[in-house]
């Protein structure tokens, strides 16, 4: 099983996402973030006075899959959120060791 | 403004010359003086609509400008700066801003102290056309709006306790003078400056406090190294909006009658805050390369301030003039003059109320006209440039008097109760430490 973890420009959230119900993708988590990488900040001016705003708001997304799926989801992910400017994001997968459904007590495989 | 005195003052003469009025008018006069039902009702409109300027317009305009952990002790400062003039109106200002002083050479200054707690005012008490009440009240709301703007210079490092003894004691000691100079029959008024609405008495006087406040409190902590963006602009969207909303009784309302300088009042006011919201804009975009909203509302409140004392005597060519020059002259002193000297003035109190006031009260002088109100007779329309020399006394005067007097008030305060919170309050935020509530 893999947890894949991706921070993406806010407004390609919808195309992610039905890309991945279309992959049959069950669930996924979302989280309003802020943060830089190498798009730095931008600045802001109110009346003159100049700001330095260096962490945007970002999305990220949280989906945990079984292993063989996991390079379809990572494509998937990595197409529709590019748009070929600074700041598209980036994504992060980790080996995932263990998973519960609360309600039922389903574990691992069954339980994504 | 300065009409309505006028007739007040000659009807008081008509009035104490005897029986003249009463064997003049029509059988019903013995009952009740006079009023006239439609001015009433409007001055009594005017007087809320004022009133919705400062609460809640000047407490969103202002609590959205400044950073989260401030927001509830900015607003705090105008709602209770409404609630203590209120009170301190009541007991003395009227009477020191609006009674005739019977030693001439004093009533010059300052009213005197026959109406303390209103005392003498009874229910038929008549100002001009209307109840004495509903001009007291009407008053009230202006005494209430000027110390309240000054909290934009303070904003972020004042202790509430000096806030409030700060607001009381300029009430009396500046405000009202002034305003007996200007519309109580004081000097100025005498010699004849200009001023419809309060350009000089409301915002030059408490821009030129705001500049002497931040000077004497000195810059915030983290100034030009932390991020001090405005945490909700929706809230001073709407705090600009509501300012302008309830500026017509401010301008409209200084005819303290519903007629026809009041309707021109209405509309120079409506034309000047379009022009001067614009003329920002436009700068601003030129120079910054957007057009902020934050941007556009400051420049229609500079184009308000701007008006205020021009309303009434300037016709819609003279307003559209008055605005666009607001805009541009506000722009340059709230971004450029103010990083230029270096003064902390937080939410520009001085560099829209005190320059927009000081440039209103000049452009006054220019562009009044005999044709549009018979008191005046301006320089550009009516070929009289001794107005300017009026208006620039009535400018000097006022910012001199009022940079002094704020001064000593500000220091005695200081030595006394001390003015400004401590760092560690400062970088925490005065809402929690100083009124123990926080926005979440």
């Amino acid at each position: 099983m893999k947890l894949i973890m991706a921070i993406i420009k806010p407004f390609k959230l919808d195309e992610v996402r039905e890309a991945l119900s279309g992959l049959g993708v069950q669930g996924m988590t979302v989280t309003e973030v802020k943060g830089y990488g190498r798009q730095k900040g931008h600045t802001e001016i109110y009346r003159g006075a100049e700001y330095a705003v260096n962490f945007l708001p970002k999305l990220k997304i949280e989906i945990a899959v079984k292993s063989e799926v996991a390079d379809a989801v990572i494509d998937a992910v990595a197409s529709k959120a590019k748009t070929g400017q600074i700041g598209d994001g980036k994504i992060f997968v980790t080996a995932l060791s263990h998973v519960v459904r609360i309600r039922t007590g389903e574990t691992d495989g069954d339980a994504l | 403004m300065k009409v309505s005195m006028l007739q007040k003052i000659s009807l008081a003469a008509l009035a104490s010359a005897g029986a003249l009025i009463l064997s003049a008018g029509s059988a019903f006069a013995a009952d009740a003086p006079k009023i006239d039902s439609g001015d009433t009702a409007w001055m009594i409109t005017s007087s809320a609509l004022v009133l919705l300027m400062t609460v809640p317009g000047v407490a969103c305009f202002y609590g959205g400008l400044v950073r989260k952990k401030n927001v509830l002790d900015t607003m705090a400062q105008s709602f209770g700066t409404t609630a203590l003039v209120t009170v301190l109106w009541m007991v003395v200002g009227y009477s020191l801003a609006f009674k005739t002083n019977s030693d001439a050479s004093v009533n010059q200054f300052i009213g005197d102290l026959s109406y303390l707690f209103l005392k003498p005012m009874t229910l038929t008490s008549v100002s001009g056309t209307i109840p004495e009440s509903v001009f007291m009240f009407f008053q009230m709301t202006f005494a209430i709006i000027t110390p309240a703007l000054i909290s934009g210079a303070l904003a972020d490092r004042m202790k509430f306790s000096a806030f409030l003894w700060f607001m009381g004691l300029w009430l009396i000691f500046v405000y009202a003078p002034i305003a007996h100079w200007v519309w109580g029959g004081g000097w100025l008024m005498t010699a004849g400056a200009l001023d419809f609405a309060g350009g000089s008495v409301v915002h030059l006087n408490c821009g030129t406090a705001a500049l002497v406040t931040c000077l004497v409190l000195g810059k915030r902590i983290g100034l030009g190294t932390e991020n001090m963006a405005p945490h909700n602009l929706t809230l001073s969207v709407i705090g600009a909006s509501l300012l302008w909303v309830g500026w017509f009784g401010f301008n409209a309302g200084s005819a303290v009658a519903a007629n026809f300088n009041a309707g021109m009042a209405a509309a120079a006011t409506q034309i000047a805050t379009g022009a001067a919201s614009l003329s920002w804009m436009f700068v601003e975009w030129l120079i910054a390369k957007k057009p902020s909203i934050l941007g556009m509302t400051s420049g229609a409140v500079a184009g308000l301030v701007a008006i205020t004392p021009a309303s009434g005597f300037v016709d819609p060519t003279g307003a559209l003039i008055i605005g666009l020059a607001a805009g541009v002259v506000c722009y340059t002193s709230s971004v450029w003059v103010k990083k230029w000297l270096g003064y902390d003035d937080a939410l520009d109190a001085w560099g829209v109320h005190g320059v927009g006031g000081a440039l209103g009260a000049l452009l006054t002088g220019v562009f009044a006209s005999n044709a549009i109100n018979s008191a005046a007779h301006g320089w550009l329309i009516d070929g009289n440039a001794h107005q300017m020399v009026l208006q620039l006394e009535d400018v000097g005067a006022t910012f001199v008097y009022s940079g002094i007097v704020t001064f000593i008030i500000l220091k005695l305060i200081d030595w006394t109760i001390g003015l400004r919170v401590s760092p560690e309050v400062e970088v925490e935020g005065l809402d929690i430490n100083l009124h123990g509530e926080t926005v979440r």
